[in-house]
């Protein structure tokens, strides 16, 4: 019982990590939100430019996960799991912005592919 | 399920209106989106080697898909500390003007500002819409405990998914654990892409996705920051320079 516990919880170092890098980060806005409210101009040049680096950075996160695969995607070669992407892409496009249609047209792209390839 | 007549007088009843806001995720399209998006987090941080009440934890504290993803993907490729926690505010700073717009819709002369801080925790990009559309149909004076019960359901929504996909993950063939890691960067590249209304976002996006696998050769430890703020000042001076002095 107590390893399950254990492989449950992992290595403490890691949820220090998480509160430190993970929530505070994060929650400070959402606390500045609440403190400031208001007097906040959304088209200010100031915001938009944040808006445009944090859309960027989680484009790089994307790219991330494709360029250096994790765990299982690594045994997806690189030119099919870009092929996923593409694919779906086209397929959300074409469907008028449909977050599902991409992701189901991605995924049966990657599982095609990998299927055909052995 | 529709909600009851904003007169009704089973709205007085806080737990019924709690649990209304609970149900609500069930009317809700973008429940699936969420469900899809935390089953990939949840097989991410699998094969990352993050425990599951770590993942878990994450979800319950963070409640921000890219935070979440950025700390599992830059911690568990070793980058320093200081750049996980910097992507992670960047990313953060849109929940904020997000949080100033919502709290006016659930807000009464009465509230009192700690009253205000777990609807606040909640507010993400399906909550913010979800209100815009649940709260007309809500009393005000019933509104926070509505928006707390959705954002309840929404949480256990994605601890759910969170669950499935470390569970399978764990368990899949290798062909199967593939395409649920795959789900993240479907999910998140077409969510952000149907976000992205101006030039600014379209170009930051595009940009973004071009310039990691440049920054990576760098090898610098702080990759994502430099093509992130490089993709996005460039989208931004474009935009600036169309839109002319």
């Amino acid at each position: 019982m107590s390893d399950l516990l254990r492989d449950f919880v992992g290595d403490w170092h890691a949820l220090v990590l998480l509160v430190v890098v993970g929530a505070i980060p994060n929650q400070i806005w959402r606390m500045l939100g609440v403190w400031l409210g208001g007097g906040l101009d959304e088209g200010s040049d100031l915001l938009m430019w944040v808006k445009a680096v944090a859309t960027a950075i989680l484009a790089g996160v994307i790219a991330q996960i494709l360029v250096e695969p994790p765990g299982a995607l690594a045994s997806v070669p690189t030119a099919l799991r870009y092929g996923a992407l593409v694919a779906g892409f086209a397929a959300f496009v074409l469907m008028r912005r449909s977050i599902l249609a991409g992701v189901v047209c991605g995924e049966v792209v990657m599982l095609a592919g990998k299927w055909w390839l052995g | 399920m529709p909600l009851p007549p904003i007169d009704s007088p089973t709205w007085i009843s806080a737990f019924r209106t709690f649990l209304w806001g609970m149900s609500s995720v069930r009317e809700t399209i973008l429940a699936a989106v969420l469900f899809a998006t935390y089953v990939g987090i949840g097989a991410l941080a699998h094969d990352t080697y993050f425990s599951l009440g770590w993942t878990l934890l994450g979800t319950l504290l963070v409640w921000a898909g890219p935070a979440q993803i950025i700390v599992i993907t830059t911690l568990g490729s070793g980058a320093s500390i200081v750049q996980s926690a910097l992507a992670v505010t960047i990313s953060a700073v849109r929940l904020f003007p997000m949080v100033v717009s919502v709290l006016p819709l659930m807000r009464s002369p009465e509230t009192k500002r700690w009253q205000l801080i777990l609807p606040a925790h909640f507010t993400a990009v399906t909550l913010w819409v979800e209100c815009h559309r649940f709260l007309p149909q809500v009393p005000r004076e019933r509104r926070i405990v509505f928006v707390n019960g959705l954002g309840c359901g929404l949480l256990c929504i994605s601890l759910s998914a969170n669950l499935v996909g470390y569970v399978l993950a764990a368990n899949l063939s290798q062909t199967f654990a593939s395409a649920i890691l795959l789900l993240t960067p479907l999910a998140f590249l077409f969510s952000t892409a149907r976000n992205s209304r101006g030039l600014a976002d379209v170009l930051a996006l595009v940009l973004g996705l071009v310039l990691y696998p440049l920054a990576s050769l760098m090898n610098s430890g702080l990759d994502i920051l430099v093509s992130g703020l490089v993709a996005g000042t460039i989208a931004f001076g474009v935009h600036k320079w169309r839109e002319g002095p």
